[in-house]
């Protein structure tokens, strides 16, 4: 027999939580499943959920704070994802949205048999990230609200709109926010096509939030025996450093400013 | 929205009821007529059938026409084709008038006195129809407040049942209590709500629902009556308390993380009654599409049964959202 499905329960409601809980239990001798944690939102299911792996997360759709939509896609970016298996009472558009993309749901109040069947259908198939990126999309566009950061153990949650410039360093990527750098665990060109309307290359290293970038300047004139090389920086909004511009990006930028 | 003068929509001119009924209205109109006219009562047989002799082929005869050219009419401005009504009965009374004066040796017969008489008639006729029409419109009316009252989230009643279903095990008198709220609740969803009923019957019906909403919320969810000035025998329209705080609770208390708090005012002041409901305002400023609609058909609701007597607003101060109404205090026999 296989090791039990590690299992991951998210819903704002206790009573909620307590009836996947029960039915669990009784599908154990079919489904067996271990519980690794559960929790009342999405914040809090990757903050106890921290650098564990899950191998299925249970989760509801309408929660506060962060619901479950965005924490699929957080799920879906993590390293080795989880089978998502979204939960919701009624919402017609997303339930439309699972179908479209063969997401699994299910449908409250959930009964055992349902659970069971999803539960072994995850066992099987390898997690279907992309199609719950999909329909992540097609119910709430525009990518992630969040950034994940583990500091010391500890999970920091970074949101997108106020992160100022990513920069690939050695071998991180750091994110920039008017306050402070946090280090993430992707890569820039992942972080590029995703939120592709929000920020814009300038440099091979660097994406720079379009709203941020305040203006431009000519930081350095290399005068060689035959050419002039200008390097040029944007200036930007909330932060006093200048980020050089290189010089296959510059028509981009110089576009966007120049608009 | 409209201009205050509102032509009269026009009957079905090729409906046999209505036939029928122009030509009553005509044959009464010529008796009324003939009862002045006649010297006494042994006269009034001859002086109506003299009138009604003149009076029946005009009415015939525009009918007639008037069924004939329906479709063009139909596509005619209301006022237009009122007046096209009006124009069609004077020039075919005219046109009788004027055939039938040499058979007749009345010399007052001429063709603009006929004219005038028969657009009156018709003028008269139009807004006598216009008018039975929207005394019917009370059946559409009660239609309407079925139709409106008839609505719950699925959303509440699935998460609901599924609460209920995980404290059955834990709690199962908990789950006792719910399922006869939920049960109770469903029962005056369903019932006939075409009548106001007493305010004390939706602060109870509320206070069940609100229960209900607790056993999935928690601590997250409280709840702040005011209600001490208030008369319970007012009446109201009935469903109004329960989607308001249903509204309140999906939109202020559900998008929280930790509790909030709903408050619930309603006073009698000199005649009128005022209910609030305030709720947390969970970050987005703007009402959403559902809460739009809730408060839509409460607004519908309020009309039908107040006509403008009764106002609804929203307002949002600071972080709270708020919805206040206020209705002319009704009352009736409470036990």
């Amino acid at each position: 027999m296989s090791a039990p499905l590690r299992v991951l329960i998210v819903d704002d409601e206790a009573p909620a939580r307590m009836r996947l809980r029960n039915l669990l239990d009784d599908i154990a001798d079919r489904v067996p499943t271990s519980i690794v944690a559960d929790a009342a939102d999405g914040v809090e299911a990757l903050e106890k959920l921290g650098d564990s792996e899950v191998d299925v997360a249970l989760v509801d759709i309408r929660m506060p704070r962060m619901d479950g939509i965005e924490l699929a896609r957080q799920l879906a970016s993590q390293a080795r994802p989880p089978a998502v298996i979204f939960a919701t009472a009624y919402d017609q558009y997303a339930v439309k949205a699972f179908d479209l993309s063969a997401v699994d749901y299910l449908l409250k109040p959930v009964k055992a048999e349902r659970l069971a069947e999803a539960l072994r259908k995850a066992a099987r198939t390898p997690a279907a990230t992309a199609a719950v990126r999909a329909a992540a999309e097609a119910i709430e566009p525009g990518g992630r609200r969040h950034l994940r950061s583990s500091e010391r153990g500890k999970v920091l949650l970074v949101p997108v709109a106020e992160v100022i410039y990513f920069k690939a360093e050695l071998k991180y990527v750091t994110a920039r926010t008017g306050e402070r750098e946090f280090l993430l665990e992707e890569s820039l060109a992942q972080l590029e096509t995703e939120f592709a309307s929000r920020f814009m290359r300038i440099h091979r290293n660097c994406l720079v939030a379009r709203d941020a970038i305040a203006g431009y300047e000519r930081e350095r004139e290399h005068e060689g025996a035959a050419d002039v090389e200008v390097c040029w920086s944007v200036m930007l909004r909330g932060v006093p450093e200048r980020l050089p511009v290189s010089r296959r990006q510059w028509p981009q930028v110089k576009a966007l400013l120049e608009r | 929205m409209g201009p205050s003068f509102r032509a009269p929509r026009l009957p079905d001119f090729c409906n046999l009821g209505i036939w029928l009924r122009v030509l009553l209205a005509v044959n009464g109109m010529a008796l009324a007529a003939a009862l002045v006219r006649s010297r006494g009562l042994a006269h009034l047989p001859a002086e109506f059938a003299e009138l009604a002799g003149l009076v029946e082929p005009v009415c015939l005869g525009s009918l007639l026409v008037l069924c004939a050219g329906q479709r063009w009419l139909g596509r005619l401005p209301p006022s237009g084709a009122a007046a096209a009504v009006v124009a069609v009965t004077m020039l075919v009374s005219a046109l009788f008038a004027s055939l039938l004066t040499p058979l007749t040796s009345g010399e007052s017969q001429s063709w603009w006195y006929a004219g005038i008489w028969s657009a009156l008639t018709a003028i008269v006729l139009l807004m006598w129809f216009d008018l039975a029409a929207r005394a019917h419109s009370p059946a559409v009316t009660e239609a309407r407040l079925m139709a409106l009252t008839a609505r719950i989230r699925p959303h509440f009643l699935f998460n609901s049942l599924n609460a209920v279903l995980g404290v059955i095990r834990a709690d199962p008198r908990r789950a006792e209590q719910a399922l006869e709220e939920l049960a109770e609740l469903f029962r005056v969803l369903m019932q006939d709500n075409r009548e106001l009923v007493p305010l004390s019957a939706e602060i109870s019906l509320a206070r069940q629902y609100l229960d209900l909403e607790r056993l999935r919320l928690g601590e997250r969810l409280q709840v702040r009556w005011d209600i001490e000035s208030c008369p319970p025998d007012a009446l109201v329209p009935p469903l109004m308390l329960q989607p308001l705080l249903e509204n309140a609770v999906y939109h202020g208390i559900e998008p929280l993380a930790g509790p909030g708090e709903i408050d619930v005012l309603l006073a009698g002041r000199q005649n009128r009654i005022l209910i609030e409901i305030a709720n947390p305002c969970g970050g987005s400023g703007t009402p959403h599409a559902g809460n739009r609609m809730a408060l839509g058909n409460i607004r519908e609701r309020l009309l039908l049964f107040f006509d403008l007597e009764a106002t609804l607003a929203t307002d949002l101060a600071g972080d709270r959202y708020r919805v206040r109404i206020e209705l002319p205090y009704r009352h009736g026999d409470v036990s």
